[in-house]
């Protein structure tokens, strides 16, 4: 079993209004000096076997269509073993 | 033979049957279609709905793009057939990209629904034939995240090329980009729009019946292009 994690953020020109309400609140609860809050997605897939080049690229594909829209959207992906 | 306007229904969609109800309105026959569909049954012209299409889980409109559906409408799509997408439905198009730019959650965070004013800035799209530029409607808006983004560059061309059909007048309800409430293609043949003009077809039920203008604006133009007779 392998571990592929996936993480989506906004693009940094695109507005996060979640981002900046939780900001707010950290601001609240008495954390200072936080200059930004960005919110994103993580999304972690168990995968059976091996990760091997095809199934990575498949994964790829999948984050860049299904996971993240690429117009507002920017994800990483990491194999964890 | 009367224009058939097919709405697709996906798990979650909302206003699916007033869209078919406006379409009948207008003149037309409307075709029910249904997300798992693997053809659109020759129909016309496309309305997808709003709501929350497969619970708008993920991004809103983006599990619907990949629906049976979708696949062949996206192929008619670029031959030309006309396709109007409302709120959820304007999403699934921007997430399919027919139509560029995204929508996300409103600036102000909360959801939104009122009667909302706005300025028709396009008519030469298919959707939007029957009204004149500078009209200013009233049909509801409903939403949470309908504010339109897109770089400055596409926001660019889209101004510069006339493809804003229509903005927010007075205020702006989500935050849009330079008060966009819809956009369309090039061609003229796709349109998206936050606001609901379904909803506002009929004295009993809408605010007025500016909202009509879209559906007697296809059917128009259906006949025209002599697809259809009424």
């Amino acid at each position: 079993m392998a571990t592929v994690v996936v993480n989506v953020a906004l693009k940094p020109e695109i507005l996060d209004p979640q981002g900046r309400a939780v900001l707010g609140a950290l601001g609240r609860l008495g954390l200072t000096g936080v200059a930004d809050v960005r919110q994103g997605k993580q999304f972690v897939l168990t995968i059976d076997g091996e990760v091997d080049d095809a199934k990575l690229a498949q994964i790829n594909e999948i984050a860049a269509t299904l996971l993240s829209n690429p117009v507002i959207e920017d994800f990483t992906v990491e194999v964890r073993p | 033979m009367t224009p058939r306007v097919g709405v697709i229904t996906f798990p979650g969609s909302l206003d699916d049957k007033d869209a078919a109800r406006a379409v009948r309105l207008a003149g037309g026959e409307s075709v029910a279609l249904w997300h798992a569909d693997a053809d659109l049954h020759s129909v016309d012209a496309v309305v997808l709905p709003g709501g929350f299409s497969y619970g708008d889980y993920l991004r809103c409109g983006a599990i619907a793009k990949f629906a049976p559906v979708m696949e062949k409408l996206v192929d008619a799509a670029k031959g030309g057939l006309p396709i109007l997408g409302i709120c959820n439905g304007f999403q699934v198009l921007t997430e399919s990209h027919l139509l560029p730019g995204a929508l996300t959650r409103n600036d102000h965070l909360h959801f939104i629904c009122r009667d909302q004013k706005l300025r028709i800035e396009n008519n030469t799209s298919v959707w939007t034939s029957e009204f004149s530029i500078g009209d200013e409607i009233l049909i509801p808006l409903k939403n949470g995240e309908g504010g339109y983004v897109a770089d400055e560059k596409t926001l660019d061309q889209l101004e510069g090329d006339g493809l804003v059909i229509a903005r927010y007048l007075d205020v702006n309800p989500n935050g849009s980009r330079r008060d966009i409430a819809g956009i369309t293609n090039e061609r003229g043949n796709v349109v998206g729009i936050m606001p609901h003009p379904e909803h506002a077809v009929e004295k009993l039920t809408g605010p007025t019946t500016d909202g009509l203008g879209f559906f007697t604006s296809i059917l128009k133009s259906l006949v025209n292009d002599g697809k259809v007779s009424v």
